[in-house]
């Protein structure tokens, strides 16, 4: 197991250069001068020239890839243009808000999504299985920001259970669950929703595979040929499915922040993008590809966990 | 004669189809007894391992069910009707099934030693300690070559040839009364599959099992049967003793099937296949199922269908040929 999880995230280096290579190469095509847009129209050149040169810009490009590879290796990526602060300290400040949110949405999505998935794929085609696959195509079909319009106005606007906007108490972990409580409702439901549908289909297959037929065929009763021999097999896609979906998943708590105004990457890169500040939009860039690829490397370790055959090949 | 172990009378198995139910097997007798191996043979979709299923409880619901009349008695006992619990209790225990693919048929997730301990477990209630001895020892009768340390390994690690010894393992954990086979040699080498009809022969006469054994194979039917089944399109057209069965067959799919098995001493010239195809259990017509493909088939054949009538006291045969002229 050791040697499989260092092979796998030896696998992850190459997929993270090219990510990088990538968001260099993006940073640079996009028309306009960093300078001219940070200092504006009025600027004199002296003062473009020299923050030109602050930044880097004056050298040639092989010389400013080697400089962006070489930061990212000692784990530098760049200050913020407009606070001054690094980066890695603009994220630190705010990634336990987002990651609290995204592992709550998963921690939902999967206690309720793989019994649900399950369920219908045991009433295959039967009334509990059509009126879950209608809610999991509703929870998908739904845009992140309009349930989270929907969850705010029923639940804290008319009900008043919740709190409008966030902003929990320090130190009080009931007043903190309550203001996590909607915006995780609201990526939680789009997770169940997609575990749901993942786990009835994957689960229909392996309810046709031989071996189940097998665990069948020794009398060990109906909940241990489900729940023993059919999930764990099952469990393998969705868990792939999670991982891969993590991408999403932050891409839908930058919205889910918004729409809540909760402190997060969200925020932070919606900031970013308003004041221009094209130093820490490109250092949140490289922070997310990195993210997703380590995010990918999980799953396929998940995948180890699960499935034996993996793990030995 | 010694009381059966398992007596199949008019068992009828449907399938839906098109909105209507159409059988895929028809009216099967069949019986065995302690220390006996019947072999029941046929060409693919003939039904043999419907028949199979149907006596396990896992005829695949609801697009299969057992029709009303069949009747299937494991030591006296009727399963037909029986609730998934009950056939739970029976099933595993009193009555295993070893699979044809010994590729699939195990669980990749699970260890082997988990798959074998886990039906002594439910039957037996034992812990998961005691299983696991129970599991080994299993192992150990199915010559699975240094069990102890093996039996914490995945299906994926063993050889197909491995995979089938450890599906007969689980079959026989709880030392059941009748095993049921399912082609359990037709994925494997040549070698391999000596081995294995070695071994359910070594372990029918140590434990007094009765064996029905599904193939296509003759060459392994005139191996290890006891008696034959013939079946033919959802019927058993023919049983008789193997010796008998190849000596003088009876029914004339049976010779054509003899016909047709390939043999060191004749050309390949003298093979003969058999014109046309199975027919497909919604185009069965009145007569007798073979009627369209057999050589002798008369009037009669194509009208109304024969009964299996008893030749003898150890054979029978389902055709108008042989039951009008005995």
């Amino acid at each position: 197991m050791g040697e499989f999880l260092l092979r796998r995230l030896a696998l992850a280096v190459p997929t993270l250069l090219l990510a990088m290579t990538a968001v260099f190469l993006l940073a640079r095509v996009v028309p306009g001068d960093p300078a001219l847009v940070i200092l504006g129209d009025q600027a004199t050149q002296e003062a473009l020239l020299a923050l030109r040169v602050k930044l880097g810009l004056d050298r040639p490009l092989p010389a400013q890839y080697l400089d962006f590879l070489g930061g990212i290796l000692r784990g530098d990526l760049g200050r913020s243009l407009i606070t001054g602060k690094s980066v890695w300290a603009e994220v630190l400040a705010v990634i336990p808000y987002t990651l609290e949110l995204t592992l709550a949405a998963i921690f939902l999505g999967v206690l309720f999504g793989v019994p649900l998935g399950v369920y219908a794929a045991v009433h295959r085609n039967a009334l509990p299985d059509t009126l879950t696959r209608l809610f999991s195509l509703a929870g998908l079909s739904f845009p992140a920001f309009v349930s989270a319009v929907l969850l705010l106005l029923v639940f804290a606007i008319q009900l008043r259970w919740f709190p409008v906007i966030s902003a929990p108490r320090a130190g009080d972990v009931l007043d903190h669950l309550r203001n996590l409580a909607l915006p995780a409702a609201n990526l939680g439901l789009i997770m169940t929703a997609y575990v749901t549908r993942v786990t009835r289909s994957s689960m229909l297959n392996v309810l046709g595979e031989d071996y189940v037929r097998t665990a069948r065929a020794k009398g060990i009763g109906r909940r241990a040929v489900l729940w023993r021999h059919a999930l764990r097999n099952a469990l393998i896609p969705v868990a792939t499915v999670v991982g891969l979906y993590l991408g999403t998943l932050i891409g839908n708590s930058v919205l889910t922040e918004i729409v809540f105004n909760r402190p997060g990457l969200g925020k932070l890169i919606l900031g970013a993008l308003n004041q221009r500040d094209y130093t820490l939009l490109q250092g949140l860039m490289v922070f997310f590809a990195g993210l997703i690829v380590l995010a990918n490397a999980a799953t396929d370790i998940a995948y180890g966990l699960i499935d034996p055959r993996v793990r030995y090949r | 004669m010694t009381e059966p172990l398992l007596e199949v009378r008019d068992l009828t198995v449907e399938f839906r189809s098109g909105g209507a139910w159409h059988p895929a097997v028809r009216n099967v007798d069949l019986s065995i007894a302690p220390r006996e191996t019947l072999a029941v043979v046929g060409e693919s979709g003939s039904g043999k391992s419907v028949t199979a299923l149907a006596v396990m409880g896992l005829v695949p619901a609801p697009a299969g069910r057992i029709a009303a009349g069949s009747s299937i008695r494991l030591s006296g006992r009727e399963l037909v009707g029986l609730g998934e619990r009950e056939l739970d209790r029976v099933r595993g225990d009193r009555v295993a099934m070893i699979f044809q693919e010994p590729m699939t048929a195990l669980n990749p997730t699970m260890t082997v030693g988990e798959q074998v301990a886990e039906s002594v477990r439910a039957h037996r209630g034992l812990g998961a300690q005691a299983a696991r001895r129970e599991a080994l020892r299993v192992l150990d009768l199915v010559k699975v070559p240094s069990a102890a340390r093996r039996m914490d390994d995945y299906p994926h690690q063993f050889s197909g040839g491995m995979r089938q010894r450890v599906m007969i393992a689980m079959a026989l954990a709880c030392h059941p009364a009748v095993l049921l086979a399912d082609e359990p040699t037709t994925a494997l080498d040549v070698t391999i599959q000596a081995q294995v009809l070695s071994l359910v022969e070594d372990l029918k006469r140590e434990h007094g099992l009765g064996v029905l054994f599904i193939t296509h194979n003759l060459g392994v039917v005139a191996l290890i049967a006891d008696r034959v089944a013939v079946m033919y399109a959802g019927e058993v057209v023919e049983t008789a003793p193997a010796a008998e069965l190849f000596e003088t067959p009876r029914h004339p799919y049976t010779e054509a099937l003899l016909a047709s098995m390939p043999r060191v001493d004749r050309d390949v010239g003298a093979l003969e296949p058999i014109q046309g195809n199975v027919p497909s259990i919604r185009e069965i017509g009145p007569g007798c199922a073979f009627a369209p493909r057999c050589a002798h088939a008369q009037a009669r054949c194509r009208e109304s269908r024969p009964r299996l009538e008893p030749e003898g006291a150890a054979r029978s045969v389902r055709c108008w040929l042989r039951t009008a002229s005995p």
